[in-house]
């Protein structure tokens, strides 16, 4: 079947502003976005620029905004979406080019809320104990892939670029639950900021946009909450 | 141009870049740089578990991992470096664990392990658990982890440069010529030493387990320098790629009680593997099942068995086996615990690549002449540990070990070496490749010869090969070299030029494919992963050694170099 892509383009090398590129490519219905993208730089226009790499929704390269929707290009496909398909950058950080953004401010909000283990016990000879119940309680926050689908889906991330974002308190919690750790008091006072956790307007846009499925307003809710009460 | 200085330099930030760089950091100054992301490196996908024989689960030994691998490896690993490999595992593992890897745990908190093709008790008695996992997520679980120490650590990280060029003199490696592919600046950096790390080039074939960046020019770079690449006829099929996207679904699959079954509904794997069944060792399920769609028993009369795991608790598939769950309903809309999958086998894993020696240190030659100051380490290299054959959850275990040594190695030449000088112009050939490249104006599309490729090798480079079909494919692989010359590129800039980028990927795989046909063609026997329908057994006496591919006056020279055994001799291999 024929497949209409309509693609917001921008070169900086070029352009001025942004503007919107229409290809028709032959595409199937289990098709993935990215293999019609693909088709488009491989065989028509090679100049369109993305990121992408594992192709199956892990290495979380080719998040973009498709028919007004964060999602993966990998993990779409044709026969979920309307005609014609409208393909956009991310919203929210600054575009390189085409599909590509400067992921550099989604990272140094990451860096920002301590992503490590932090414990300066000396380790025991064999591995830390943890129960399986100890480990199922941060179970959710352990897959998210750093796409950043869900940080460029919020509203108050979008008013404010200082709001750490949905991301990064995801894997605050991921930490902040894990048994072994004792950072979780730092973490609390760097997420209990006007630009942490108090921007969340639990508007739900980050539990809709991840792909993998984490829960992720209600990631925000239970670090909100050990805030609040001063403990996890 | 810019010119960069450091002690080392690691490229490459998977699972062994990011391990090296942690380790060599802490006693030099030490830069990583990636043409990704760091956490979007291709171990994230790995997905069932790390062998290491902690005993956690029933009992196990270091000796019966060895063992396993050697085996697996049809007798061609280098025995004193699997005997490292599987020591060295439970350390490992442990240290692992303390930087915060969320493994899944036992009842007592232990971590937990689940069983996996080849790996077995008492040396081949019967399976056993030995592969430590997170969920299906074990890969992506090392990659955050070990991204997250170094975020600790303060290592420094050139993101999205693409490494062209090493810079070698007298033997000598002085740094890489790399382009900024945000600005399309070529920069130096100047090194005492540098470590590979930069996976693998399943790219080649057209059914992959295998990310859209696996195009091996980190083989390439070195094999253009003169260094030899080791083993290339030896790439394994893993026989659970989803039908007609190659994406992998987990061993643990089978691990967890999973079985193959033809359009019989028979498990076939009783009649070519007695003992282990399913989890007999990848080289011999993929063999299994093209003999079975072969003789008219795949599904529908097509080329695809069934991977059935319909009789797993429906609760276990979704917690332990959850991303893959994941995968079939998102791409074919099943029930991993209602229905059967289509698999077929998918081109997944370099057994070979650039020699190096238990160290990480790269060697030029079969007296193990070690190259000055140059290191690789995981997919990119051949130490080797996994011979004709790789082991399931052995390649993660292959990059913490032998990340970990090369890091450790490298950081200990750097305090006594000096930083030697620059040749002129360092960056001369790879500016003008890329000029060459972003300028190309020829008829030629790269996406057609590419496609080309991938098909070629499927057809005679894959699970079976005899010697027409290699004369056939190396006929065609020459051909596209000299397509390749005439290709054409849209994209003129010089900000994010990925045109420019896959056009230089392709002419890596272009070269890589050559090398593991021609010594595919060469190799006069069936030996693990490669299996030549024209010369069906092993051949201990003539074979029993590792090819060395070199690159001389544009013609590929082959050596040879012994295997090294140290407690088993080779045997007969049945599962």
């Amino acid at each position: 079947m024929k497949v209409h892509l309509r693609i917001k383009r921008f070169n900086p090398e070029k352009d001025r502003a942004p503007w919107w590129g229409d290809y028709e490519v032959e595409g199937e219905p289990g098709e993935r976005i990215l293999d019609l993208l693909h088709k488009v730089k491989w065989y028509q226009d090679g100049t369109l620029t993305l990121r992408r790499s594992c192709a199956h929704g892990i290495c979380g390269s080719d998040a973009m905004c498709i028919n007004g929707k964060n999602r993966l290009a990998c993990k779409v496909l044709v026969r979920d979406l309307t005609q014609p398909i409208v393909v956009e950058p991310l919203l929210g950080l600054p575009v390189i080019k085409d599909l590509v953004v400067d992921m550099e401010p989604f990272f140094q909000h990451y860096r920002a809320i301590l992503p490590y283990l932090i414990n300066d016990e000396p380790p025991p000879e064999r591995e830390r104990l943890q129960s399986p119940e100890e480990r199922e309680r941060y179970d959710d926050t352990t897959k998210c892939i750093l796409c950043a689908a869900c940080t460029t889906a919020c509203p108050s991330f979008w008013a404010k670029g200082e709001y750490v974002g949905p991301a990064a308190i995801v894997q605050a919690h991921r930490f902040i639950f894990d048994s072994r750790d004792r950072g979780a008091a730092q973490r609390l006072a760097i997420l209990n900021d006007p630009n942490g956790v108090w921007r969340c307007r639990t508007i739900y846009n980050c539990t809709e946009a991840c792909p993998r499925g984490i829960r992720v307003t209600q990631a925000i809710r239970e670090v909100t909450k050990a805030i609040a009460l001063g403990k996890v | 141009m810019q010119v960069h200085t450091y002690d080392a330099i690691v490229v490459g930030a998977g699972g062994a870049g990011l391990m090296a760089a942690l380790h060599a950091s802490r006693q030099v100054k030490t830069a990583v740089l990636s043409k990704l992301y760091p956490t979007r490196s291709h171990t994230g996908t790995a997905q069932g578990g790390i062998g290491a024989a902690l005993g956690n689960v029933e009992e196990d030994h270091w000796e019966w991992h060895a063992f396993d691998t050697v085996k697996g490896s049809d007798y061609l690993a280098d025995q004193d470096a699997v005997e490292i490999l599987a020591r060295e595992a439970i350390e490992n593992v442990i240290e692992l664990e303390h930087m915060g890897l969320p493994f899944n745990r036992t009842p007592d908190g232990k971590i937990d392990q689940r069983r996996f093709g080849g790996h077995t008790r008492n040396y081949g008695e019967g399976p056993v658990k030995r592969a430590c996992y997170a969920a299906d997520r074990t890969g992506h679980m090392i990659m955050q982890t070990l991204y997250q120490q170094c975020i600790k650590n303060n290592v420094t990280f050139y993101d999205e440069y693409f490494v062209l060029d090493l810079i070698m003199e007298d033997n000598i490696c002085r740094g890489v010529v790399a382009v900024c592919i945000d600005t399309g600046e070529l920069h130096v950096f100047h090194s005492k030493a540098v470590l590979f790390a930069t996976g693998g080039c399943g790219r080649m074939w057209k059914v992959t387990s295998n990310a859209h960046s696996l195009t091996g020019e980190g083989m390439v770079i070195p094999y253009r320098h003169g260094i030899p690449l080791e083993d290339m006829e030896f790439f394994q099929f893993h026989p659970t790629g989803m039908y007609g996207l190659g994406i992998l679904l987990t061993e643990a699959i089978r691990g967890e009680g999973g079985v193959f079954r033809n359009n019989l509904g028979e498990r076939f794997m009783e009649r070519y593997a007695p003992t282990l069944k399913d989890l007999a060792s990848r080289d011999v399920c993929s063999r299994a099942i093209y003999l079975e769609i072969r003789e008219g028993r795949g599904i529908n009369g097509k080329d695809y068995v069934y991977l059935d795991a319909t009789h797993l608790p429906k609760e276990r598939i979704e917690t332990a086996l959850a991303d893959i769950a994941d995968f079939v309903r998102t791409y074919w809309g099943i029930d991993p615990s209602k229905d059967p999958m289509p698999v077929q086998p998918t081109a997944h894993y370099a057994m070979g690549g650039i020699p190096t020696d238990v160290n990480a240190q790269v060697i030029l030659d079969e007296h193990n002449t070690p190259v000055v100051g140059f290191y690789a380490a995981g997919e990119c290299a051949c130490v080797s540990v996994h011979g004709a054959n790789r082991l399931g959850t052995n390649s993660l275990v292959d990059l913490v070990v032998f990340g970990r040594r090369g890091g450790r190695a490298m950081a200990e030449f750097c305090k006594h070496a000096d930083l030697m000088p620059l040749p002129k112009e360092p960056a001369a050939w790879a500016e003008a490749e890329l000029e060459r490249l972003r300028n190309a104006n020829g008829k030629e599309r790269a996406a057609d010869i590419r496609s080309a490729l991938q098909q070629t090798m499927m057809d005679y480079v894959g699970v079976f090969r005899e010697n027409a079909g290699l004369e056939t494919a190396l006929d065609t692989i020459k051909e596209l070299q000299e397509r390749y010359k005439n290709i054409r590129v849209d994209d003129r800039g010089r900000r994010f030029n990925t045109e420019v980028l896959e056009a230089f990927e392709l002419g890596s795989l272009l070269d890589l494919a050559e090398v593991t046909t021609v010594s595919a063609l060469a190799r006069t026997e069936s030996r693990g992963a490669h299996w030549r329908e024209d010369f069906p057994r092993r051949d201990d006496v003539n074979w029993l050694k590792h090819t060395l591919a070199y690159r001389k006056d544009g013609e590929i020279v082959l050596r040879y170099k012994p295997v090294t055994i140290t407690r088993w001799q080779p045997k007969e291999r049945v599962y």
